[in-house]
């Protein structure tokens, strides 16, 4: 295990996949508050048609997947409002994607090189990352986390009731285009780790399993985030002390999510719901609910 | 160019094509209207994970199809009404199924072929038996689509009122949900899993843009469902570019013009039918037709002519 290690490949990995937990992690919170997760599911696919376009012009893929995922991002944005209740546009716009990355896998494919590229894409690839993926990826991460940084306390009061933001000034709309934007950046990266189908994964199973848990969004966040490096560290190590044949670590970062998920739910209706606990009230005469 | 349509395999392709397309549009509308959509870009994920499992078992893919996309598609009826809670509990069983799908793929050494026939599609491969059996099973979700149409549209559009009335809700969720997965499962032999979308949703979501009737819509999603397939395979056998790529691509090329221009006619049918209801309610003795033409638009609105 630990000669392991010492070799490069698992260097980058662990490095790749320490960086995307942390910032999915957080992205992800804000895109289960937001209900985006088929928007999520959508930039992936979308990133799917990048990766394998850029295969076929022979660039690098992450940089196929950033620039297609961020034009995406742009045009659901314009789409305007918000997303909920989007779906079938957004679904028509996923499915079209798909079809392009078909197009171009059948084109790559035919230049005589193997499928197994599109497995790559599709399922991951964590193990065959190179030192300069990681090098965008961690400054790509750095922007991500310090734009959300700056954004947090507006975007999470957009998030959570986005009417009376809009009556206070808060820039809704503009909001909206700069998360999904970051969102764009962020699934590209995180198709890198698990592939463009098992990207939800990672994006919002760890912020799902948090918020059933911890009720601030500060606690929230952090426990997202130690789930999160937790799935991703599991899944490696899982993968490469895994006695016999070596399975894959996207199956293994999955299963742990959708296991602690899971669990997550019964855990999460145990504690008392919040509407029975005592909370002052600045502008209404303070009344107990007592319910019980 | 029309020399290629004496071959059998592509005549096969049309075959089950054609149905496919046929039950794909009728389930998609339901989709839409109940607010599925995403479901139905999950399910067939789900059931290529089954495939998988059932290739490494050495049995037919299709009948690993089934099993998995059934079976989510009963779990994701148990689950909670909240729209928001369902998509991400959807998306994390959606993952965990793909997971145990490269899980399976992992262990069975005959790698990417058989893989990209069940991803992508395999229609042009399709043999005589494989049409014989979609075509049987078509025939019989059809079927039972037009048996319970009335009452599955009614509990669509109005879950509670359809309640209050004795329409068994739950029960009809659960068999739509189980129609769904045996949907999928005919719909990814002729696209492949990562497509299925673009025959179930992409008609009806155009369809449903074109007319507001949602027999009409059904009978437009139809329609065009066939003609993408049609196109679809006729443009693909062709050229050297795959079946499911076309598809997609006319499903969205059609889609795009009529989503941007729909608010010409929608919003003036829409302003249309509120002065109507203005008027209707103004009038003593109505309340009646109101609260049908509430519950189910278009049925009402037949029931207000009609007299």
């Amino acid at each position: 295990m630990l000669e392991l290690l010492q070799q490069d490949f698992v260097q980058n990995a662990f490095m790749v996949g320490t960086i995307v937990a942390i910032v999915t992690s957080v992205m992800g919170y804000f895109v289960v508050l937001r209900a985006q997760a088929f928007a999520g599911e959508a930039l992936a696919d979308i990133g799917f048609a990048g990766a394998t376009g850029a295969a076929v012009l022979g660039i690098s893929s992450l940089l196929g997947m950033v620039f297609l995922t961020l034009l995406a991002a742009l045009g659901m944005g314009a789409l305007g409002e918000r997303i909920r209740g989007r779906d079938v546009e957004i679904g028509m716009v996923l499915s079209f994607a798909l079809g392009l990355g078909v197009l171009f896998l059948s084109i790559y494919a035919q230049f005589g090189t193997n499928a197994s590229e599109g497995v790559g894409i599709l399922f991951g690839s964590i193990l065959s990352v190179t030192r300069s993926d990681v090098l965008i990826t961690l400054f790509c991460g750095i922007g991500t986390l310090l734009v959300l940084g700056f954004l947090f306390r507006p975007l999470l009061f957009a998030s959570v009731d986005p009417e009376v933001a809009q009556t206070r000034g808060v820039p809704v709309r503009l909001l909206s285009i700069v998360f999904l934007m970051l969102l764009g950046i962020t699934t590209a990266e995180t198709v890198l780790v698990v592939g463009v189908l098992l990207v939800l994964a990672l994006l919002i199973a760890p912020a799902a399993t948090a918020i059933h848990l911890a009720r601030r969004p500060l606690t929230s966040i952090t426990l997202a985030v130690a789930l999160g490096l937790l799935f991703t560290w599991g899944g490696l190590i899982l993968a490469f002390v895994g006695t016999g044949r070596h399975l894959p670590v996207s199956f293994y970062i999955t299963t742990l999510a959708a296991l602690s998920y899971f669990i997550s739910i019964p855990l999460g209706r145990l504690r008392t719901p919040r509407h029975y606990r005592d909370l002052p009230h600045p502008t209404r005469e303070h009344i107990a609910v007592k319910s019980r | 160019m029309f020399a290629i349509l004496q071959y059998s395999f592509i005549q096969n392709a049309f075959l089950a094509g054609t149905c496919v397309a046929a039950v794909a549009a009728i389930a998609g509308y339901f989709m839409i209207v109940r607010g599925l959509t995403f479901a139905g870009h999950a399910l067939p994920n789900i059931g290529f994970a089954g495939a998988a499992g059932a290739v490494l078992l050495g049995i037919d893919p299709v009948i690993g199809m089934y099993v998995f996309t059934i079976g989510a598609g009963i779990s994701i009826g148990l689950l909670g009404k909240e729209v928001n809670e369902r998509d991400t509990t959807i998306g994390i069983i959606m993952t965990f199924a793909l997971g145990l799908g490269i899980l399976f793929l992992s262990l069975y050494f005959g790698y990417a072929e058989r893989v990209y026939s069940i991803l992508f599609g395999q229609i042009l491969g399709i043999s005589q038996l494989d049409v014989l059996i979609t075509g049987i099973s078509s025939l019989l979700t059809f079927g039972i689509f037009l048996t319970l149409f009335r009452p599955l549209l009614f509990s669509s559009f109005e879950p509670e009122v359809a309640e209050a009335r004795g329409v068994p809700v739950y029960l009809l969720a659960m068999i739509f949900l189980i129609l769904i997965a045996i949907t999928v499962s005919l719909s990814v032999q002729v696209v492949g899993a990562l497509l299925v979308f673009t025959l179930l949703v992409g008609p009806a979501a155009t369809a449903s843009r074109i007319v507001q009737r949602p027999l009409w819509a059904i009978v437009i999603a139809i329609l065009l469902g066939v003609s993408y397939t049609w196109l679809g395979i006729f443009f693909a056998a062709n050229s050297n570019w795959p079946v499911s790529f076309y598809i997609a691509t006319l499903s969205f090329g059609i889609y795009l013009p009529v989503r941007l221009l729909s608010p010409l006619w929608i919003g003036r049918r829409a302003r249309r039918i509120a002065i109507a209801r203005q008027h209707s309610a103004m009038s003593p003795g109505s309340v009646d037709d109101q609260q049908q033409s509430n519950a189910m638009p278009a049925t009402g609105r037949e029931h207000d002519s009609a007299r």
